[in-house]
């Protein structure tokens, strides 16, 4: 029985915890990814981008609740997905038009390109800023759990229970859902092998008659999917706050570079390694190794690794690990 | 002389615009803006260093300027003896143990082949080491930070006087950029800078959660000055009759003694803290002055030549016999130092050490936007870029607040629309910087000063 609580405590704290978060990593992993590939770039602005799009949905999910639109036990949010994308692929679009194409038609090195991406990450907070202002804002609504802990323990009759929140389960099923027809789509349509080529060999692409500018048109069009997608997951699973995005792009570069950057089965990977790397060793196992050893040997510390508040220090020393012994990544990268 | 005309017209403009703001706002607001340029120049400096003599990109300028702050902290502030005498043995004792473990990792690397055992035995010894880290450091820590709370609690400085930081912070920030640059600088240019950003951030996170070493996010307040504080100058007579007879000719129209003394009184707590930030802005003129002297001379020199054959071409210079790999570590080095210099030249300002206040987007991303603005490879470009962009950062708000004044004038003062701008006005500096950034990043990519190179 003893055993059986000890994996239930692991299991509510870390592992629940790390598979929604993880996804969350990893679709704004596999955004910048394809960018990686495609355009052949460091995209800065990624957390501001997330956050521009999951702004659209905060905004008209006010306004639905506001006209009594909603999906019951659901989150009004989801809802309002489709109509945020959309904002965010034409903003992108006016973006790659007025300041990313001039430099993709020049050939200009990545490093101008990763400075450019800086001016715009700074537009974008600017606009998010003026638009909706910093503050932190919540727009869950629907069923907050699916399983609380204390049904579960009734349930089974166990001294742990299970804590599901419909935001984890939500997250997790959304993600796998929009991987899936992601990888279907590169992997099986006519247009996502374009894309691969493209990526793989431009030259050689444009002479196989592939048309650059459809290319990064989808291109555009599934980063503006990835990113609103995984900023709304973020937001609803925690808040919404500008500036907690824009840290947040770090762990998802983190992963992206673990994974391989451009290799988008890389970056979906890496966003777990790194949430599993950052809940697992910031985790406090005084309760899982209590209910393990017998009641003399318990442990009187937190018996943890290292204190939360170097959860970010994880992922990036992971890089840093990564960087030193395998640039390339854990899978290779660098073509979809 | 005509070569210099239009850098010496950017300049006389920057300056104008600096004494407008003293005109218009107030002389200890113009002055305030003139020294955070002048740091900011600084920074620039250094990071023109790498990126314009080196093309290196670097993005972890926010980590450097925080070690440099935290210099200040280390050199300047009295030892805290109570603490070291309860915890210093432990925080000595688990510092030992990371050198020990430094050392026993290369000699592994060094002695043995590479092996899947060696790589394990590392990861073994390292996860190990940091166990005992924990276990010899975590009563230390806790003894130390139970130290007065409220005030210490944490190991103190070395009590030396605040100018020593200066050279301190800049050391530190260099050996950091040493290790930095060991594991990073052979990567790719984007790689570099996402590895810099994030390395920066560790380093950032590590001051602001130990709180043992410099208070962590509780700050540490009234650091020492090079210059006089402005109570003490209030009651030194030379000062006194200093003012006064500077005002000699505005005090004599004053008829009644006690309403002189009153006039004369708030004349001398202005001009109090106006000469001290003089003393301030004289002392990192003369820092910028010097840098900007060496710097210039290095450029110039076949040092500099040679740094710039290995910026354009890379591998031209490795067949000329220029050993890359060793040139780039020691140019990422000396940019580091004098980001660090700046850093602890700006907590000595402040008078205070803030780590919640690194944050990438005003210490990387900002400075950045400075060197590229105001001309890369070329140090007088780097400087005016300092001082342009500072100047928008700070009066952007009151800029945007005039405008959105001008355009929304037909609109009631209740109008949702207007009073949201009027609230968001502070946010305009983002926007302001951000598509300056990109207007000349393509309409003048090479700066408003751009590089300039003298043929010998």
């Amino acid at each position: 029985m003893d055993f059986l609580n000890a994996i239930i405590v692991l299991f509510n704290f870390t592992v629940i915890p790390a598979l929604a978060y993880g996804s969350q990593l990893a679709l704004g992993a596999i955004f910048v990814t394809l960018i990686y590939a495609v355009l052949r770039f460091a995209n800065f602005a990624t957390g501001d981008m997330m956050s521009f799009g999951t702004m659209f949905a905060v905004i008209l999910t006010y306004y639905f609740q506001s006209l009594g639109f909603g999906l019951g036990v659901l989150p009004t949010a989801l809802l309002t997905i489709p109509f945020a994308i959309l904002m965010m692929i034409l903003y992108m679009l006016i973006i790659d038009k007025f300041v990313f194409s001039y430099y993709r038609v020049k050939k200009s090195p990545p490093v101008q390109f990763a400075m450019v991406s800086v001016g715009v990450m700074f537009v974008t907070q600017a606009l998010i800023r003026i638009i909706i202002g910093p503050s932190d804002r919540r727009f869950l609504d629907g069923e907050k759990f699916i399983i609380k802990a204390t049904e579960f323990k009734e349930m089974t009759g166990l001294a742990e229970g299970i804590t599901l929140k419909s935001t984890q389960a939500i997250t997790i099923i959304v993600t796998l859902i929009v991987v899936s027809i992601m990888f279907w789509f590169l992997n099986r349509t006519k247009t996502g092998t374009s894309m691969r080529a493209y990526s793989d060999n431009e030259d050689l692409a444009l002479l196989s008659g592939i048309d650059p500018k459809r290319v990064v048109l989808i291109t555009w069009v599934i980063a503006g999917i990835l990113a609103t997608i995984g900023g709304v997951l973020y937001g609803l699973d925690k808040s919404y706050r500008p500036f907690v995005y824009f840290n947040n792009m770090l762990p998802i570069f983190a992963a992206a570079i673990v994974g391989g950057i451009g290799n988008p089965y890389g970056a979906f990977f890496g966003g777990y390694v790194i949430a599993f790397a950052e809940i697992l060793l910031t985790y406090s196992y005084k309760k899982f190794v209590a209910y393990l050893l017998p009641s003399s040997l318990e442990p009187n510390s937190l018996m943890q690794l290292l204190s939360t508040d170097y959860k970010f220090v994880v992922s990036f020393s992971i890089l840093v690990i990564v960087l030193l012994i395998r640039p390339s990544g854990i899978f290779k990268g660098k073509t979809i | 002389m005509r070569n210099y005309e239009n850098v010496i017209y950017a300049y006389i403009i920057m300056l104008l615009l600096i004494i407008c703001v003293g005109l218009f706002q107030s002389w200890s607001i113009a002055l305030t803006i003139l020294n955070y340029c002048l740091i900011s120049a600084v920074m620039t400096i250094g990071a023109n260093i790498q990126w314009g003599y080196a093309g290196l990109i670097n993005f972890g300028i926010m980590g450097y300027t925080a070690l440099g702050g935290l210099a200040v902290v280390l050199v300047s502030v009295d030892p805290v003896k109570k603490a070291w005498q309860v915890g210093g043995l432990n925080i000595l004792g688990s510092i030992w143990i990371i050198v020990a473990i430094v050392f026993i990792t290369r000699f592994i690397l060094k002695r043995f082949e590479k092996s899947l055992i060696r790589n394990y035995s590392i990861a073994f010894l390292i996860i190990a080491g940091v166990i005992l880290i924990r276990v010899t450091a975590t009563p230390g820590i806790e003894a130390i930070e139970s130290v007065d709370p409220a005030v210490s609690g944490f190991l103190g400085g070395m009590g030396l006087p605040v100018l020593m930081s200066w050279i301190i912070g800049a050391f530190l920030a260099g050996a950091l950029a040493f290790i930095v640059g060991k594991i990073a600088l052979g990567l790719r240019a984007d790689y570099l800078a996402i590895a810099t950003l994030l390395i920066a951030e560790i380093i950032v996170s590590i001051i602001k959660h130990e709180e043992w070493l410099a208070r962590g996010v509780k700050n540490v307040i009234g650091l020492k000055r090079p210059a006089p504080y402005e109570v003490e100058l209030q009651k030194t007579q030379w000062f006194r009759d200093f003012i006064e007879k500077i005002y000699s000719n505005k005090l004599e129209l004053i008829n009644t003694i006690a309403q002189k003394k009153i006039i004369l009184n708030q004349l001398i707590i202005d001009a109090s803290s106006i000469f001290v930030k003089l003393c301030f802005t004289s002392l990192f003129l003369s820092v910028v002055i010097i840098l900007l002297i060496v710097t210039q001379k290095a450029l110039y020199s076949p040092w500099g030549r040679k740094m710039r054959a290995i910026r354009d071409n890379e591998e031209a210079a490795s067949a000329m016999g220029k050993n890359i790999v060793k040139e780039h570590l020691f140019i990422f080095i000396l940019g580091s130092a004098i980001v660090g210099l700046a850093g602890a030249m700006m907590v000595t300002n402040d008078g205070l050490f803030t780590p919640g206040s690194y944050r990438p987007m005003r210490y990387t991303f900002v400075i950045w936007v400075m060197v590229i603005v105001g001309g890369t490879g070329n140090n007088f470009g780097a400087i005016l870029g300092g001082f342009v962009v500072w100047f928008l950062w700070v009066e952007a708000a009151p800029i945007s607040l005039f405008l959105i004044d001008l355009f929304t004038a037909h609109l009631p003062e209740t109008n949702m629309i207007r009073s949201h701008l009027v609230e968001s006005a502070p946010y305009f500096r983002f926007l302001l910087i951000g598509i300056g950034l990109l207007l000349i990043m393509r309409y003048r990519p090479q700066g408003i000063i751009p590089e300039k190179i003298i043929k010998q």
